[in-house]
Formats: C-alpha cells, sequence, structure tokens
C-alpha cells in the first residue's frame, strides 16, 4: 500500500467515534461534579443597587453564591484587552462578574454552584437584584450620535478610529482621485448582526487536587487559557493543565478567552475543594457570547470607461457591542481585506468602531471579510451597471496579474506585518467559475439572476504553531500539536502528513490537539490557520525524526543514510528492499535501554550487538528516543482567494428567494485533503446563506434580543442549502514548506456578496442591505413601483 | 435551561388522568414539543404535571364515513402515514420536521392552539369538534365546535381540571377538494402565513362551496366563506392534464379563464380583508397581508382543481 496520502481524498478518521455517539464532548465530562448557573442581567443597561441572595438560600442543593464583592482582587479584575492596538484608544473590557453596571443583557450578575444545574437555577430564579435602568445605547446610528454613553468615560461612545491610507502611483490622495475619475459613484452598504451558534456552546469543567488543577474547556485555545487562568488565580504554569475535549463547533467564538466562566468555574472549584462544571445553554449563548458583522459601510468610487476603480474611499462604523475584549481586529480584516483580488489605483479607509448596549462583537467565521467583500463586489457590480457592461468583463480589468505576485497592497495586515499577497490567479479563477457555473450561456430573465462575488483571504497568521513526533518501539507514530479541533478534521490531515513524510501506513498515526499535558505552546485555531501552521509544523518534526531514523537504520544496516528509504513502515535501502529495517526496530534503538521489558527490548540493552562499545550510548548532541518537535514561525500570512457564483430564482408573487445553484472555485494552494477542504467550502457556503438570506439579531430599543432562540433566529436547515459545486485551483504557498493556505473561512466569505448580485440581477432592484427576506424583497418591490408610479 | 420543581403525575386510564386534573392546577404533558421548551424557559412553571403518554386508549384512530376521530395521544407521523383525512394529511406535511412529527399529537397543537400552526386551520375549516372531559364524580364530557374552542392566541376552550380526550374531523362532501398552501421562511418553520381551502364543485366542475381557513394572520384562524366571490366558477383544467409546476411549486394556472381569474381574486381579496396580520421580526404586517392573498388565490384554485378532479371517484 501507498504511503503518499499527501492530497488524498482520505475519510475522515474522527467521523466513526463523532457520529456515533462516542465523542466526548464538555458535558460528558464530570458526571459528579457541582453544577454552575449565573444570574444574568435582563438590562441593557443599568446600575446595580443591590443584591439580595437570602431568598435562594433555603433552595436544596445549593453549596455557594458569588458576587463581584466575593472575589479576591485578582480573579475579579476586569479580563483582559486580548489584543491592544494603538487605534483604540479607549478599551474597555467587562469584569468576570458585574461591578456596578451591567452594559448589555446577558452579562452576568451573580454565579450559584449547587448541587445540580436545576437546583443551581432555581436559586439564579430567586436571587434578588435591585437595578436602576440607565438609558441604553441600542444600534449604530444611536451610538454614533453619542447622546447616551455605554461607559461614562467614553466620550461618543467612540473606541476606537483609524484612518489608513494608500496613495495612487502619483502620489494622490484617494479623495482627489475620485474628484477627477471620469465616473464617481457613492452609495450606503448596511450589514446586520449574526453569530457563530456552535451546535456546542461554551463549557468549563475544572478539578483541583490541593495542588494542580486540571481545566476542561470548550474552547479555540486551551493553552492560552491555561495562562490566563494560571496568572489569574496565582498558580504556578506547571500546576495547570488545560484540555479542549471534543468541540462542537468553535467558529470563532471560542478563540476569546479567558470567558469569565474560564475564570471563575476553576477558582470554584479551588474554593470549594470540589469538581465545578459548568454548560451554557442556548439561552446563554445568544445573548452572553458573542456577535458579528453588523456594518453600515458609505462609499465612494471613482473609476474609468473600463471600469478599472481609480480611487475608493470607504467610511465604516462598526458596531462592536459592550465590550472589546478582541480588540478591533475585525474592523483591521474587514479595512484591509476590502481590496480584494484587485488594484486599487488610491485608498483611503476610515473605520469607527463604538460601543452599544449589546452583546460583544468578535470574530466570526471569515471576520469582517464578508462584510468587506461584500463592499467591494457591490461596488464592481454597480460600476458594471453604470457602464453597461458584464460584472465579470469589471472585475477582470481590476485583477492583480498572476505575474505580479508578490503583490504589496501598501497596508498593514491583522498580524502587524505588510499585506502582501503571496501568490494567486485571479484571471484563470474568473475563467474558471465562469466556466463551471455557464456566465455566458445563462439565460437572463426576470425572476431568474445569476451573480458573483470574489476575495481575497488572508490565512496562516503568526506568530507560530508547533508540532511533535513519537515513533514508539510498536512502530505507532503519535502526533501532537497544541492549537484545537472543533471539527474541522485535523485528526485526517496531521495524520496524512506524518505518515505521508515519515513513510508509514496512516492507521498507525493518531493525532492528540489542543492538550496542554502533551504541548505546551501554542496560539489557537482562528482565522484558517491550523493547517498551514500545525501542518507545516509537523511537517516539520516529522523530518527531524526521519532524518534520525535513517541515520540509525544507516547504522544497523551498514549503509549510507542516503542511500536510505522509508515505505509502510520500513527502513529499506533504495533498490534492495531485503536490506530492510522496521521503524519499530528503530524506535527501539533510538533508545538504549539497561532493561529488557520485552523481546523487542532486549535488542537496544547494553550487552545485544547493536550496541557499539566506543561510543556513549546516547551520542552527543542527541536524545533518547525516535522524536522531534519543530515549529512553523511564517514572517507573514500566505493568501487563498476564491470566486463564488450563484443563480436564484425570485417568486413573483411571495419573492422568496430560491438558490437553485451555488458554484465555488477555490485556491487554498496544495491541499492536502480535497474532501475535507470541499467539507469546510461547504459547510461555509452554508454559513454564508444563513448571513444572506436567513440570519440576524434583532434588537428592540430597550436592547432586548427578542430573536434569542433558535426558533426565531433562523439558522438555515439543511433543507434551505443547495448542493455546492466546487473546481480547486492550487497556486501553491512561497511562503512554507507545504505550500499550502487555510481554507476554513473560504466558504463564508463571499455568499452575501455573491447572493445580493444574484437577486439584484434577477429583479432589477439595488440589493445594499444583508440579510434579505422575502419580506424586505416585497417592499423594495413595493417601493419600486412608488417611485415608477411618481415619475 | 431547566425547569423549575414540579410533581409528576402518570394515570394509567383516563378516569384516574380525570381525577387528578380535578384535584390539582395541572398542565397535560401529551407530546410535550411546545410545554418542555415553556418549562425550560421557565415560561411556564405548571406545579403538577399529568402524563398522559400511559393512557393507551387515548391512542386511536376510528375513520368512519362521518369523519375521523382523533385520540389525544395520536402523534402526528401517526395521523400523518394512517392518511385518514386527506387535508389532516396534506396539513400534517408541513409541520415542523419528522423528529417533532414523531412525538407531537395532534390534539396537543390544537389545545396548544398556536395562530400559526396548521392544524387549529384545518379544524376550522371543516367544522370540526374538541372533546373535552373533566371529572365530576363521573367523566363528564362536552364537545367544543372549532370556532368556539379556538379563543385568543395560545388560548382554547379548554377549561382547569378538562382534558382533551379527542379531535373529530369532519369528512368531505362529494366533489371535494382541498389545499393547504403556506410560505415559512425555512423548511417546517411556522408559516408566516398560510391558507388552507376546502372547495366543492358541481358534476359541471363549477364551484358550489368553497371555504378557507388562515394561519398566521390573526388571533386564531381566521375562517372565511368565500362561496360567494368563487360560487359558479368553472374550474380550470378540470378535463385532465398535468400540473405545470413552477420553481417554487405552484400550479400555473395559465389556463384560467378570465372570469375565473376574476372570482379567484375576487376571494382572495375577500380573504385578505378578513385577516389582521402584525408585524414580527420575520416579515412586515403588509408582506403577510399580500401573501395571505397570494396564497389563497393558490389554495382555492387548487383545491377546485382537486376537487374537479374528484368527480369521477
Amino acid at each position: 500500500m501507498t504511503t503518499r496520502l499527501f492530497g488524498e481524498p482520505v475519510q475522515r478518521r474522527e467521523d466513526p467515534r463523532l457520529l456515533t455517539g462516542q465523542g466526548r464532548y464538555l458535558d460528558d465530562l464530570g458526571r459528579d461534579a457541582l453544577a454552575a448557573a449565573f444570574v444574568r442581567s435582563p438590562h441593557a443597561h443599568a446600575r446595580i443597587r443591590d443584591i439580595d441572595v437570602a431568598p435562594a438560600l433555603d433552595v436544596p442543593g445549593l453549596v455557594a453564591i458569588y458576587t463581584w464583592e466575593d472575589l479576591p482582587e485578582r480573579v475579579g479584575r476586569a479580563l483582559p484587552l486580548l489584543i491592544p492596538h494603538p487605534a483604540l484608544t479607549h478599551g474597555r473590557t467587562a469584569y468576570p462578574l458585574a461591578r456596578d453596571v451591567v452594559r448589555h443583557v446577558g452579562e452576568p450578575v451573580v454565579m450559584v454552584v449547587a448541587s445540580d444545574r436545576y437546583a443551581a437555577e432555581d436559586a439564579c430564579a430567586l436571587i434578588e437584584v435591585d437595578y436602576e435602568p440607565l438609558k441604553p445605547v441600542v444600534g449604530l446610528e444611536e451610538a454614533v450620535q453619542g447622546a447616551a454613553l455605554v461607559h461614562e468615560d467614553v466620550p461618543g461612545n467612540v473606541g476606537a478610529h483609524l484612518v489608513q491610507e494608500v496613495a495612487a502611483a502619483d502620489g494622490r490622495g484617494a479623495g482627489e482621485v475620485i474628484e477627477a475619475a471620469p465616473h464617481t459613484l457613492s452609495f450606503r452598504l448596511d450589514i446586520e448582526r449574526s453569530a457563530s451558534m456552535p451546535l456546542e456552546g461554551r463549557g468549563v469543567y475544572a478539578r483541583w487536587d490541593g495542588r494542580d488543577l486540571r481545566v476542561y474547556s470548550s474552547t479555540q485555545t486551551s493553552t492560552s487559557v491555561r495562562m490566563a487562568v494560571a496568572a489569574t488565580l496565582g498558580l504556578p504554569l506547571p500546576h495547570v493543565e488545560v484540555i479542549a475535549p471534543d468541540v462542537g463547533g468553535g467558529f470563532g467564538v471560542k478563540i476569546v478567552h479567558p470567558w469569565p466562566e474560564e475564570i471563575l468555574v476553576p477558582w470554584a472549584a479551588m474554593t470549594l475543594g470540589r469538581e465545578v462544571k459548568w454548560a451554557e445553554d442556548r439561552r446563554e449563548h445568544f445573548i452572553s457570547s458573542a456577535h458579528e458583522r453588523a456594518q453600515i459601510q458609505h462609499v465612494r468610487v471613482g473609476f474609468d470607461d473600463d471600469g478599472r476603480v481609480l480611487g475608493l474611499d470607504v467610511t465604516i462604523r462598526h458596531d462592536h457591542g459592550a465590550y472589546t475584549p478582541y480588540g478591533i481586529i475585525v474592523p483591521i480584516v474587514t479595512s484591509t481585506q476590502l481590496l480584494g483580488p484587485y488594484k486599487i489605483g488610491a485608498y483611503r479607509v476610515a473605520f469607527t468602531s463604538v460601543y452599544t448596549n449589546t452583546v460583544q462583537v468578535t470574530p466570526y467565521r471569515g471576520a469582517g471579510r464578508p462584510q468587506a467583500v461584500f463592499c467591494m463586489e457591490r461596488t464592481m457590480d454597480k460600476i458594471a451597471r453604470h457602464l453597461g457592461k458584464d460584472r465579470t468583463e469589471v472585475r477582470a480589468v481590476n485583477f492583480i496579474g498572476p505575474e505580479e505576485f508578490p503583490y504589496d497592497q501598501h497596508m498593514t495586515f491583522q498580524d502587524g506585518r505588510p499585506l502582501i499577497y503571496d501568490s494567486g490567479n485571479y484571471p484563470e479563477m474568473l475563467r474558471m467559475i465562469k466556466e463551471l457555473i455557464g456566465w455566458d450561456e445563462h439565460e437572463r430573465r426576470p425572476g431568474r439572476g445569476i451573480g458573483i462575488g470574489c476575495y481575497v483571504e488572508g490565512t496562516g497568521v503568526g506568530p507560530y504553531e508547533g508540532g511533535h513526533v513519537q515513533v514508539t518501539s510498536d512502530g505507532r507514530v503519535h502526533v501532537s500539536t497544541g492549537l484545537t479541533s472543533q471539527g474541522q478534521g485535523h485528526e485526517t490531515v496531521f495524520a496524512q502528513i506524518a505518515a505521508t513524510e515519515l513513510g508509514v501506513p496512516i492507521e498507525r498515526v493518531s493525532v492528540v490537539t489542543g492538550d496542554t499535558r502533551r504541548f505546551g505552546y501554542a496560539v489557537g485555531t482562528f482565522a484558517s490557520r491550523a493547517a498551514v501552521m500545525s501542518g507545516n509544523a509537523i511537517a516539520l518534526a516529522c523530518r527531524k525524526v526521519r532524518e534520525k531514523a535513517l541515520r540509525i537504520a544507516a547504522d544497523a544496516l551498514e549503509a549510507d543514510p542516503a542511500d536510505l528509504a522509508i515505505d509502510d513502515g520500513m527502513v529499506h535501502v533504495a533498490g534492495a528492499p531485503s536490506a530492510s529495517i522496521p521503524l519499530s526496530t528503530v524506535a527501539v534503538l533510538a533508545n538504549p535501554l539497561r532493561y529488557a521489558f520485552d523481546d523487542e527490548a532486549a535488542k537496544a540493552t547494553q550487552f545485544s550487538a547493536t550496541a557499539s562499545p566506543d561510543r556513549p550510548p546516547v551520542a552527543e548532541g542527541e536524545e533518547p528516543g525516535l522524536e522531534g518537535r519543530d515549529y512553523y514561525s511564517p514572517v507573514r500570512s500566505t493568501f487563498a482567494s476564491g470566486m463564488h457564483a450563484a443563480i436564484v430564482e425570485t417568486d413573483p408573487d411571495t419573492a422568496e428567494i430560491k438558490v437553485v445553484r451555488y458554484a465555488v472555485v477555490h485556491d487554498c494552494g496544495r491541499l492536502i485533503n480535497p474532501m475535507i477542504v470541499e467539507g469546510q467550502i461547504h459547510g461555509g457556503v452554508a454559513q454564508g446563506i444563513g448571513g444572506a438570506l436567513y440570519e440576524r439579531m434583532v434588537y428592540d430599543s430597550h436592547g432586548q434580543l427578542v430573536n434569542a432562540s433558535f426558533m426565531d433566529f433562523l439558522m438555515p436547515y439543511a433543507t434551505e442549502i443547495p448542493h455546492v459545486e466546487t473546481a480547486h485551483l492550487e497556486t501553491p504557498s512561497p511562503l512554507n514548506p507545504l505550500g499550502i493556505k487555510g481554507a476554513g473561512e473560504a466558504g463564508v466569505i463571499p455568499v452575501s456578496a455573491v447572493i445580493a448580485s444574484a437577486v439584484e440581477d434577477a429583479e432589477g432592484i439595488d440589493v445594499d442591505r444583508m440579510p434579505i427576506s422575502p419580506s424586505e424583497l416585497f417592499e423594495l418591490r413595493e417601493l419600486r413601483e412608488l417611485r415608477a408610479a411618481m415619475e | 435551561m431547566k425547569p423549575p420543581p414540579f410533581a409528576y403525575h402518570a394515570p394509567r386510564d383516563v378516569g384516574a388522568a380525570l381525577r387528578t386534573l380535578a384535584q390539582v392546577r395541572g398542565k397535560v404533558l401529551a407530546g410535550g414539543q411546545s410545554l418542555i421548551p415553556l418549562m425550560n424557559m421557565r415560561l411556564a412553571a405548571p406545579e403538577h404535571l399529568v402524563d398522559i403518554n400511559r393512557i393507551g386508549s387515548l391512542s386511536a384512530i376510528d375513520a368512519t364515513p362521518a369523519g375521523v376521530r382523533v385520540g389525544a395521544l395520536v402523534r402526528h407521523s401517526d395521523a400523518e402515514h394512517a392518511g385518514a383525512h386527506p387535508l389532516l394529511t396534506r396539513a400534517l406535511k408541513l409541520v415542523a420536521h419528522p423528529a417533532i412529527r414523531n412525538r407531537g399529537t395532534v390534539v396537543g397543537s390544537l389545545v396548544h392552539a398556536d395562530p400559526a400552526a396548521e392544524l387549529p386551520a384545518v379544524l376550522a375549516v371543516l367544522d370540526g369538534t374538541v372533546r373535552l372531559a373533566r371529572w365530576d364524580g363521573r367523566a363528564v364530557e362536552r364537545e367544543v365546535p372549532a370556532r368556539e374552542f379556538f379563543v385568543g392566541p395560545l388560548e382554547s376552550a379548554v377549561e382547569p381540571g378538562e382534558l382533551a380526550v379527542s379531535a373529530f374531523f369532519p369528512a368531505l362532501a362529494p366533489r371535494t377538494g382541498t389545499a393547504f398552501e403556506e410560505v415559512a421562511r425555512r423548511h417546517g418553520d411556522y408559516a408566516l402565513a398560510g391558507v388552507c381551502a376546502v372547495v366543492t364543485v358541481d358534476g359541471d366542475a363549477r364551484v358550489t362551496a368553497a371555504r378557507v381557513a388562515c394561519v398566521g394572520v390573526g388571533p386564531v384562524p381566521v375562517v372565511v366563506d368565500v362561496t360567494g366571490a368563487c360560487g359558479g366558477v368553472d374550474v380550470p383544467g378540470a378535463s385532465g392534464g398535468a400540473d405545470v409546476t413552477g420553481a417554487f411549486g405552484e400550479v400555473d394556472m395559465t389556463g384560467a379563464s378570465g372570469s375565473a381569474a376574476g372570482g379567484w381574486a375576487e376571494a382572495a381579496r375577500a380573504v385578505q380583508e378578513e385577516t389582521e396580520p402584525e408585524s414580527d421580526v420575520h416579515a412586515s404586517a403588509a408582506y403577510r397581508r399580500h401573501l395571505v392573498g397570494v396564497l389563497a388565490e393558490r389554495a382555492l384554485r387548487n383545491a377546485a382543481r382537486e376537487g374537479a378532479a374528484a368527480r369521477g371517484a
């Protein structure tokens, strides 16, 4: 059998476990643990006058009730601002439990620990919190007016303001270029809130044995949670372990950390000397975790007769909710990734990131890119319509040419590094997507429209990831990396990489992620980075192991290492398969022994023939064992790209919108596993269709989230998602040894832009807001008729 | 999302259930597809839960020429697969998803009286009844017609201490067709608006009776008799021929004569005027009003066509 598995559609190895209920998610652990529950603010903005816990004290099973006042100084501090930025002049974060003021519905106020969750919720229901309601700030318009303030000490509700400018080649700024352009357009775009909505909510389970703390968290970064917990609770790092068990989806919300519960649950476990667990319920997830997307964009664009963009000026108002624990990454990503596959003459982008009395905004799959692509692709469509040109033609004249890489966009990306695209082939991709969807053959008729959207996605941001690879004396290969998995298929793709690099059957490779006991140094899983970062680190670690294996085998076989190959777990002299030694034996020989615990181990003991009497058993500079560790730290991000196209049909009577076809051409460099990449794309497209046609967070003027359940927050079902047709283009990244780019977020990024493009084509109505529902399409039609009647 | 404490009763026959309900302020648990989420969200906090799932006698579906009687424990999926009543079967396919239909009950849905639900509209358009029982030294029953049963949003005529033991869906008259047209945001969701229609034609395929009930556009199912508007209308396509369906599955009635189209449209306008739609997070009142007109016309046309096709039967 072949051991060359890189690039093959290997079936997901984790699926039999996950699909047959053998997964071990957070709430599957800690059966006997005490349960935590939280009293959460029912007000969007209020001052806490008093908390009376007395009525709850008689609840059977009650163990403890904590308010902010009960927390030690270190534990009660404001949560960290994870990513500071000079433009974030007024960053604010929450306290683990509300201190004096609550700033959104759902903010935790009181923690209850009880024998089970039922008792804990009974106690929560009896605790009386006396609130003095304050004026809530809801929505971008209200926030910008600044009449009421979310934080008393943040004037105008402005957390951050950042202007980035790229001058034209002749040094003129965007404003000047647009003024002088042959054609100009200006318009406003609106994108509403949505959220990651993993099927499994957040959750924390902690055990304290008097010396060591073990924390399980449904997180996207166990290493960073570990450091935060150790620092906050004042524990030495070696005494804290954090493990991400099976995690039922993250999509960004679980990269935020430490969540209040990630501090409070371990602290309660230590304080009470008991195991404590908290598993978030869906209502809590809606009102207490994080949302994303909401932006208003004002666009001015100047272009020539061919549709070439000469200057682009975008002003973004970004709603970051009540707090900024994740800094201003989302609007920074919007600002920079807006440029897409295009060469824009002069560019000015300014964003104002404002506070509202709503759930905080942190990255959700796509992380600001869906808004960016919506902006740029709407712009391209409007230019095409203005000039009477085909929409793909306008895009093509603006593309960066395949010969122009590396291409410097002269901006600073979210990793603090220059925005330089490493590779890509946009004209070829456009040709492929047009062919896949049948763009030129598309039959145009009312009620049937075709749309397109293009994007470039910076993936694989640093700073680093690591991999550890160990071959044990049974011939098994144990791979571990510190970043976490939320269902992506890491157990499969990392095993494919290791099997290919080491020449072993994939069945012998096991993969562990997100367990700080196995690998302590990591950043986390986000920004489409796991394959790029850990994939390359694991490949590098495997190469170290391979080199050592060949050296040891060469000794044993009395051959030159350069003449050796590894296939199917056997090291052999190339061209002479009989001169061979199993990798398992090499692993035995790599670890000189005094005691033979079995027959195989005897080969490594002091009186065996293989031990050379003239050298130390472990040579200088060597380590015992057949294992290796390495890290991958890229100079900057690698840039994946894609183009999507869709055909939609709109019902002339009911205004229902149906996606009839959906096609994706995607370039994530070399593919490790095309089946997994396609799965990532399918899931992303499904989330994108959710954002385009179904999902929104509806806040009323009091700051109540009125659709905080799966009944009214319309996450699409499988029945709403069309078959997704895919084709791959592979332009390898020159930045990493495997030539790969990230794929995790790709599917979701351009969907709103594509659907808007297609609906606009079907209806002949400007579609400048997303999502769009049948009711809203009906209103747009009515408005058009009204306008026509007035003219 | 855990319910507050409650006492749990699991009677094994109707008499025991009624005696329990007479003694305690209890909520009846049948399929639990609405009650349990309400309890988990602490929006409902009954002190007593009377679980009727062990009462086998309530699982009967009795079909007679007069109609079909559905017991309080008949699951949506049982009724759907029994195919005992064409309009009920049609409506049940629109109720939520298979997992919910496997557990939820027909009578439970009626008692829950959600104005956006399909089954109350079916009972209302058919002039069906719900049989209620209570304990007064012995089991006492009363039969409540649909028009009196649905009192308001999530409010039915079931009094404290009463148990809805069955519902009766009257059989269709000869040469009668039905349709249920709705628009939901996602497959299986409560409809933004929906219309079910029952249309009877004579031997010449002319409409003799037409009645609709609308969901999602009023506090209770909105029943409108539109015989006046479309009575006497010739049903187009009655001579047979395959349905032409567009992308959205609606029947293409391009063959409709001018007068017939006028009759349907007039009927649809009459239906619209009877509705009181409201705006919510999913749709505006104006859209719902528009929608109910579109759906009424579609439902009436499709029901009429089915009635005409049934002439030979």
